[in-house]
């Protein structure tokens, strides 16, 4: 449990740090949180030989009502996302999801933006920002540039973010009032989900996503499509495993973990139409 | 009558906050690996990742050129260190075959994890680092994991044993083997289940941590470790390194936790001790979680095969067990024990006249596995209770009313089984009945038939398991016919300091269990002494000289009782001094508060404090009485202590998911008296959660290679507070008529009631679904295709396609 030896520097702002790591090269690495980077460095299954803290970068750390969407600075830790009451107004959703992010200790520490640069498929909120439709604001050397969630998640821990970029923010759309439900099915309350779903809906439009059913946060496009058509929950809900391509592990087959998807996303659609 | 006794308050019994734990829970202790030890050379270990493999050959010469090394060696360069192979006190049959096993295996590698080379390093980093650079060849061989393909011989493991299997150990009553077969073809009723007990990790909080300190001239040498058994640890260590036992000193730092993992030892206790001689410098090691995951031993490792007779009545009147045991690839200090250990626990809390049961050990290419919470005891808890519910569903009556039908009942104790055994003392009924009230077992049950209708998505179950505990380990005399190499007493001094301090010393070997605070309350209450002047020493070989040291539920049954023997004849001493002093007669003096007085003469008294500097200084005891006041007891136990009691578990299981919530969880332990309920509670809870993983969380997952696939925290599910219900307790109390204490052990109970609880909560859940058991652990994934498997497919399965 001992990494190998990096070096360790330390940015005072955006610009600093994306200058820091152009200097340093591709196995430089942002440190934020530090809670998916340091576990692997541990392992050893990371060694950057260098990393970038931006822990310190306060300026990253807001959450502003930006008129018809949420400005979330990319700093900002899950447990201020959980308790920010400009979100639990306006995007109910994903301040209730930021509290099943591992534990107490995990949510002090963390950072929205972290989870999202990581691009684990099985963490709570790259999945529920992608139900949400929110948008990311990538900074590099030549400037600002938005990603669309639907375009950010690439593969399994990767991103469209450049070697040389950084998330800086995160904007999500105001739910105005629509109903939501996120379902987080695992065995322990600390553990990353076995499946999970971020869900709303309003009217004909819904956002369903899935936690932890492939390599990437999926995006079930059926069952919107179905529900915009009139299917009802149930029906919907059968093709919550259309767009996923669930791997094995100790705790699900593929077979059940496709199962556990669409009684979960049932469930969460029928919450959501309360 | 009335009684006048002005002792501030009982303190005995009361729930006096542990003195251990502003230490521990302010970071403040200091464990083995916090020894400031400058110079030290640092130990690292390169593993096999093969579960069976030919070591073809080490080559070192990357490692020994790495910054910082100062030595590497494979197990053939380190032979001629070892005076014995490593330890196995418990030689169950006289034919048992034990493989000879070493620090460092030589010729081949049986497990994954299984040492083949070592580094020392003046730091962890580098010595870690090297172990990188170590080129060992291999020759990999078939994996045995699985235990009837080990018996079936197919592949055998070690070679010069020629077969994989260690013992067959029998527990055979006269005249009942074809009686037994009679009952069977008889009985009214017959149940025969398969029960699996995975393996476990034992997963103590503290990993182990060694350091060995040679001392600059002379030849002696400590050992600190993260052991529960310094006393065994040294004896042992002595015999198998051909150290002089008077040179070697162990002692343990905090222990953060063993759970029986601790209770052994370990190639890296050896190796320490070895390699500080030979290099004449401090030598430690520091174990990471996924080393201890893959080099501490395992529990549990059985497969079950549990048959009942019953008349129409359904008493029961026959049990057969066969065993099968996973030793994995050889005999630590007590592997092959710890099945028997739970041999005579088949009948459970019944009254069963016939009795068969055997065990058959085996070698596989895994960890070892040995004591661990319960060791043996859970096992047979689990098989015997998941029985009875069995026998109750084809009865077609409920499991409490044939649990009372076959209860051992009070009148019957002292109860001598058909096993030879006597159990010491008991009120079953009262348990399970105090148990019932508090888990709503009729308000339960009439839920049910109103919410398990067909189709319902969430269904509830309340199941219950009522045990007896064989604990306190143990009389000698047993230990002996049960072929175990050493005796079960324990030791203790008390030594009353000349200012009215008192020191105790005791063989036990706490870690976590809190026995200073237990036994200054054992001892405030004889002498009628503060507890804050009451310092009790224990875990370091050169000031507790004698001990047998804690496992087996047996630190109070038989460390606790000593130490109040010792009491009893430090007052005896008292006495003789007071007696002299106040010029009266032995007889005519009562000991209350801790002064002695004259009986009638209120006015003529000598307090201990008076007493203990008289015995100091001499100036005036009674002739021929030796000065100081201090008493010494070894103490053999002359029965191990029974505690019992029923568990009841209720949960709702989601049957489209196969989430089990545990709606409820009530334990009504008997543990006889209790010195501090708080302690009690503590360990109830703890033992309980420990059962409850087993049944719903835990096991060690192998892929057929042999390789661990959870080895780590992250993956290998010990519950947090928050996965685990909030515990509902209620406590019997039958003294143990065995011992002036009354006392009996409390620390495995709940480990033991639990699992079998939660796994008839589940099965009674599912029952209406055709579902007539579920594997352990029951995780979703298990519980929902045991369900998927019971009930016929049809569209209206919600959503199974």
């Amino acid at each position: 449990m001992i990494p190998a030896a990096f070096d360790y520097v330390r940015a005072g702002s955006a610009a600093e740090a994306i200058s820091l790591i152009g200097q340093h090269g591709e196995d430089a690495k942002f440190l934020a949180g530090g809670h998916s980077l340091l576990p692997l460095m541990k392992l050893r299954l990371a060694s950057p030989s260098v990393l970038v803290d931006i822990g310190r970068v306060s300026d990253l750390s807001y959450i502003r009502d930006a008129g018809d969407h949420i400005a979330i600075g990319a700093l900002t830790r899950h447990m201020d996302v959980e308790t920010s009451a400009v979100l639990k107004e306006h995007v109910p959703l994903l301040a209730h999801a930021a509290g099943y992010v591992g534990d107490p200790q995990v949510r002090h520490r963390g950072t929205l933006g972290g989870t999202i640069a990581h691009a684990d498929p099985a963490s709570d909120l790259p999945a529920t920002t992608l139900a949400l439709g929110a948008t990311y604001v990538a900074q590099g050397p030549n400037g600002t540039r938005e990603i669309a969630a639907a375009d950010f998640y690439q593969g399994f821990l990767e991103s469209a973010l450049e070697p040389d970029e950084m998330l800086t923010e995160i904007r999500v759309p105001k739910m105005g009032g629509a109903g939501w439900s996120f379902q987080k099915f695992n065995r322990r309350a600390q553990d990353w989900a076995i499946v999970g779903v971020a869900a709303w809906r309003s009217n004909g439009s819904s956002g369903v996503a899935l936690v932890n059913m492939g390599s990437t946060p999926i995006l079930a496009s059926a069952v919107s499509t179905a529900l915009f058509g009139g299917a009802s929950v149930a029906d919907a809900a059968q093709l919550a495993a259309d767009d996923a391509e669930p791997q094995a592990d100790l705790n699900a087959s593929t077979e059940y973990r496709t199962h556990l998807a669409k009684v979960l996303v049932r469930r969460a659609l029928e919450e959501a139409s309360k | 009558m009335t009684v006048i006794d002005d002792r501030p308050a009982t303190v005995l019994g009361s729930r006096m906050l542990r003195r251990e734990d502003p230490a521990l829970l302010t970071g403040e202790a200091k464990y083995t690996n916090d020894l400031n030890l400058p110079g030290a050379l640092h130990l690292a270990l390169a593993r096999s990742p093969y579960a069976h493999a030919r070591i073809l050959s080490v080559d070192l010469s990357a490692a020994l050129a790495a910054p910082g090394v100062v030595a590497a060696y494979s197990g053939a360069d380190l032979t001629g260190l070892w005076a014995a192979p490593m330890p196995c006190a418990w030689p169950v049959t006289a034919d048992m075959k034990n493989p000879a096993h070493y620090p460092v295996a030589v010729g081949k590698a049986a497990y994954v994890g299984d040492a083949v080379a070592v580094v020392l390093a003046t730091s962890e980093v580098a010595a870690r680092d090297a172990i990188e650079l170590i080129d060992v060849q291999y020759e990999p061989l078939p994996a045995v994991v699985d235990l009837e393909d080990a018996l079936s011989d197919r592949i055998v493991i070690h070679d010069e044993l020629g077969t994989n299997k260690s013992y067959q150990w029998d527990l055979k009553i006269e005249g009942h083997d074809g009686a037994i077969d009679e009952a069977f073809a008889a009985a009214a009723y017959t149940v025969k289940d398969r029960y699996i007990q995975q393996r476990l990790l034992p997963m103590a909080m503290e990993p182990r941590a060694v350091a060995a300190v040679p001392q600059p001239f002379g030849g002696d040498i400590t050992l600190y470790s993260s052991t529960q058994v310094p006393h065994i640890l040294k004896i042992m260590s002595a015999i198998t390194l051909g150290i002089p036992e008077h040179q070697l000193r162990v002692t343990t730092p905090a222990v953060g936790g063993g759970f029986g993992s601790k209770l052994n030892v370990y190639a890296e206790e050896l190796l320490c001790l070895a390699l500080a001689r030979k290099h004449k410098l401090p030598v430690r090691w520091n174990e990471e979680r996924g080393e201890n995951a893959v080099a501490t031993i395992h529990g549990r490792g059985q497969i079950q095969d549990m048959e009942l007779a019953a008349d129409a009545d359904g008493k029961i009147i026959a049990v057969r067990v066969r065993i099968l045991g996973d030793m994995g690839a050889y005999l630590q200090l007590v592997t092959p024990g710890i099945p028997i250990l739970g041999a005579f626990l088949y009948a459970g809390v019944y009254d069963i006249p016939m009795y068969d049961f055997s065990c058959t050990s085996v070698f596989t290419t895994l960890t070892p596995t040995d004591a661990y919470r319960g060791a043996g005891r859970p096992e047979a808890t689990y098989a015997i209770e998941r029985a009875v519910d069995s026998l109750a569903h084809k009865m077609g009556i409920d499991p409490m009313d044939l649990r009372e039908r076959n209860f051992i009942r009070k009148d019957q104790f002292p109860y001598t089984a058909m096993t030879g055994l006597t159990y010491d003392s008991g009120d079953h009924l009262a348990a399970a009945q105090m148990a019932a009230g508090l888990a709503d077992y009729a308000g339960v049950r009439a839920r049910q038939a109103t919410q398990n209708v067909p189709g319902a998505t969430k269904r509830l179950g309340i199941g219950q398991a009522s045990y007896f505990e064989m604990c306190g380990l143990a009389p000698s005399r047993v230990l002996a016919s049960l072929n175990y190499s050493a005796g079960g007493w324990e030791a203790a001094t008390v030594r009353v300091l000349p200012t009215n301090k008192i020191q105790v010393v005791t063989g036990t070997a706490p870690h976590g269990q809190g026995h200073e605070t237990s036994w200054s309350m054992i001892v405030a209450d004889k002498l009628g002494v503060a507890p804050e002047d009451i310092d009790v020493l224990h875990s370091d070989t050169a000031i507790a000289p004698l001990g047998l040291d804690t496992y087996g539920s047996r630190s109070l049954a038989v460390g606790g009782v000593a130490i109040a023997m010792a009491c009893d004849k430090v007052i005896d001493k008292a006495k003789k001094i007071a007696a002299h002093q106040l010029e009266a007669n032995e007889d005519d003096l009562e000991f209350a508060g801790g002064a002695f007085t004259v009986k009638g003469s209120p006015d003529k008294s000598m307090p201990l404090a008076a007493i203990a500097f008289a015995a100091f200084t001499a100036h005036d005891l009674p002739d021929g009485l030796e000065p100081n006041l201090e008493a010494h007891v070894t103490y053999d136990p002359p029965n191990f202590s029974w505690p019992f009691g029923t568990h009841i578990c209720t949960v709702e299981v989601d049957v489209e998911t196969g989430h089990v919530k545990v709606l409820q969880y009530v334990a009504v332990d008997d543990c006889g008296t209790q010195v501090n309920p708080m302690i009690v509670e503590g360990q109830v809870h703890g033992g309980v959660i420990q059962g409850l993983a087993q049944a719903l969380f835990e096991v060690a997952e192998y892929d057929t290679d042999g390789n661990l696939r959870n080895a780590s925290l992250a993956e290998y599910l010990v519950p947090a507070a928050s996965d685990v219900p909030s515990l509902t307790l209620g406590h019997t109390i039958t003294p143990s008529p065995t011992n002036q204490l009354g006392v009996k052990g409390i620390g495995e109970a709940g480990t033991i009631g639990a699992a079998p609880a939660v796994i008839n909560a589940i099965v009674d859940a599912l029952s209406g679904l055709g579902v007539d058991d579920v594997l352990m652990p029951a995780s979703p994934q298990t519980v929902w295709a045991t369900i998927q498997a019971a009930i016929p497919k049809t569209p209206s399965n919600g959503d199974s396609k």
